[in-house]
């Protein structure tokens, strides 16, 4: 008897199942949990309320993120600077405290390798091909670049993993989105997404897994991979999942908290079986032409509000939903935009470049390229790059990167949430701009009544040298690597 | 978690579509160590119109929510849930949920009801005026002007939210079979 053929997505799912009720209900292992200060206090809290212990501590890294500020840590006398809102104080004094009592692994807020929760678990090692992977961060579903089942989850869940490192969980639908040939010139993989995002829907994803497929991905680097996987969940898809190849093997080959020797070995061929075979169905499929996109940019308050850089601002009355022509109107009010007007001719006060969307090596290379030998706009009031970990940013200097960002004008920070979502002193002020590479462009997301415009790392730099939204292209040589 | 079979009152007819987390409450009040108390701060920027729904004597402290489709997109943040709790309402009723919010209001015992469109067209209508009924027994939204709409319900969800499970409790029954599955995969030890 032959086997079902399986997606990659069940493959994962069957090695996990704990146990398995009648009504389709599954206990999942969890293998890999990673914890940051803001959806675990009162995770820790439940466990010492009800008298609980963390069942296997080793399976969780936590490290500080959302509330760090991103100026300098360590004073002149080598001794930590103090956190000034003493709310963040608390919180992040919280976790010290938890990870303590509880036994947990962690990385400190002054380590070298602090970072963001997403982009230090692949830099570690800590996310690894076939595991399941949990975070109390909707963004946790980057981690399917590697091949990992990573997924979002809430505070209670939190609590249930620590307690018992499994989650009761239904499977989810399977979305198979398909992308072949070459992105374009100026064309990142940010903005690829973005375009995915603007196919499905905010709503598109939703109980579906999706699985990234076709030659686009084949080619596409790691960071790449991660960047696409990020922003799955803001196409409603809990979880997105790459099948691990030879640039996932090289990728994690060395990292510090990969298997090695005989084990690295073993784990490499279990990896290579990790592929949607022949045959196998998806409930959904989705296909997408990369030639088609182009460099884009949001122009509204929910991340399928997407239109090539060389468009228009869209007329509400355009949209064939009633809801969506209502929710269009919001948002124009909202961003302060009228329908007609070009993207590149939109100002912007502010530009980020960071976010575990896109704060990796490859990101700031990309945008240095373009600031190189260029100088931030007169009209920018705040240009910050935010490295996504103390090793990036260590990596960024060991190349001059920062050094080209300092001269023209950007500020260079430490590694952190930073700008992403208003809960630590970088905040785009109600009513500014900000042409951003974070993830979200929700009302308030960047501080309240600010105004984001989602963009790759290029377009950003671009925006920033420019002082308002800007076809990247236009500052490329073609030929140039993006 | 307080056994729950039925909600009965009146319902903020919000009405809009992809009402995202940071609507709910934005980041700012994620630096609680608590889960009470959120409830002041939530819709903060819906509220800041002096003529919000949230605000406006007839709905006050309604236990229900109308909304349209996608509610709850973005963050995982459970202090979500946890604001519209501390506001009063067990009850979110729209046409589609994001799943982690989903998972998130039924662990801290909200219930989130999907009706069609047309539904829940019909109840914003109905809500202006009259209180609602979300039945877990009966698996149904009722009005007093007979409107009678019927909705599903994960059957273990249903039955942990009826019985006031605590989820944690109930997977620690499974202790064995967790250890056995320890054991036979020993591949990340």
């Amino acid at each position: 008897m032959t086997e079902r053929p399986r997606t990659l997505y069940e493959k994962i799912w069957d090695a996990h199942i704990v146990e398995q009720r009648p009504d389709g209900t599954c206990l999942i292992y969890i293998d890999r949990h990673l914890v940051h200060e803001v959806t675990s206090p009162q995770a820790f809290e439940g466990l010492r309320m009800a008298g609980r212990k963390v069942r296997r501590p080793e399976l969780t890294l936590a490290v500080p993120d959302h509330n760090l500020p991103t100026t300098r840590r360590v004073g002149e006398n080598g001794a930590r600077l103090p956190i000034v809102d003493p709310r963040s104080a608390e919180q992040l004094a919280a976790l010290e405290d938890n990870v303590a009592e509880f036994g947990i692994p962690y990385i400190t807020d002054i380590a070298a390798e602090q970072g963001i929760v997403h982009v230090i678990g692949p830099e570690q090692g800590f996310t690894l091909p076939g595991t399941t992977l949990v975070c109390g961060d909707s963004h946790t579903a980057a981690h399917g670049a590697l091949g990992a089942l990573a997924f979002g989850i809430g505070t209670s869940e939190v609590e249930h993993v620590l307690a018992t490192q499994t989650l009761q969980l239904k499977p989810s639908k399977t979305m198979e989105v398909r992308v072949e040939g070459k992105l374009g010139f100026g064309v990142t993989p940010k903005d690829l997404i973005l375009a995915i995002i603007a196919k499905i829907g905010a709503a598109g994803g939703t109980g579906y897994v999706i699985e990234y497929r076709g030659s686009t991905f084949d080619e596409m680097s790691i960071e790449g991979r991660l960047t696409v996987a990020n922003m799955s969940i803001e196409g409603g898809a809990r979880s997105g999942l790459f099948a691990p190849d030879e640039k996932t093997f090289a990728y994690l080959k060395g990292r510090p908290m990969a298997p090695s020797g005989e084990a690295w070995e073993r784990q490499v061929a279990y990896w290579r079986t990790l592929r949607t075979d022949e045959g196998a169905r998806f409930d959904r499929s989705v296909t997408l032409d990369a030639a088609e996109v182009a460099p884009s940019v949001t122009w509204g308050t929910s991340p399928e509000d997407v239109v090539p850089i060389t468009g228009v601002v869209p007329d509400p009355q355009s949209f064939a939903d009633p809801s969506k022509q209502t929710a269009a109107r919001k948002s124009l009010e909202y961003m302060g935009l009228e329908a007609g007007t070009a993207l590149s001719d939109v100002a912007v006060q502010h530009v980020f470049i960071g976010s575990c969307t896109n704060s990796r090596i490859e990101d700031l290379r990309a945008a240095a390229g373009i600031v190189r030998g260029r100088k931030v706009s007169p009209g920018i009031r705040q240009a910050l790059v935010v490295p996504g970990s103390g090793l990036i940013k260590h990596q960024a200097e060991a190349e001059g990167l920062d050094r080209i960002f300092i001269e023209a004008g950007f500020q260079w920070r430490e590694p952190g949430c930073s700008m992403c979502l208003a809960m630590n002193p970088d905040k785009v002020p109600p009513q500014e701009r900000c042409a951003s590479t974070s993830n979200r462009n929700f009302a308030g997301r960047q501080g309240p009544g600010a105004r984001t415009h989602l963009v790759s790392p290029i377009m950003a730099a671009a925006a920033a040298v420019t002082g308002h939204l800007t076809d990247v292209r236009e500052l490329m040589r073609e030929g140039e690597p993006a | 978690m307080e056994p729950i079979t039925r909600i009965h009152g009146r319902a903020y007819p919000l009405g809009l579509k992809n009402v995202d987390t940071d609507a709910i409450i934005p980041a700012e009040y994620l630096k609680t160590i608590k889960r009470t108390g959120l409830g002041r701060h939530a819709f903060e920027a819906i509220r800041n119109d002096p003529a919000n729904l949230f605000d406006d004597p007839r709905f006050k402290g309604a236990p229900i929510i109308i909304a349209g489709d996608n509610f709850g997109c973005g963050s995982s943040r459970e202090h979500a849930a946890w604001a519209l709790l501390d506001l009063g309402v067990t009850a979110v009723i729209a046409p589609s949920f994001s799943d982690i919010f989903s998972g998130n209001a039924f662990k801290n015992g909200i219930v989130t009801v999907v009706l069609d469109q047309a539904a829940i067209d019909r109840l914003m209508e109905v809500a202006q005026d009259h209180p609602i009924t979300v039945d877990l027994e009966t698996m149904t939204v009722t009005s007093p002007l007979q409107d009678r709409f019927a909705f599903e319900l994960d059957p273990f969800r249903r039955e942990c939210l009826m019985q006031g499970l605590d989820e944690i409790a109930l997977t620690l029954t499974s202790e064995a079979a967790i250890s056995a599955y320890e054991t036979k995969t020993r591949s990340l030890g």
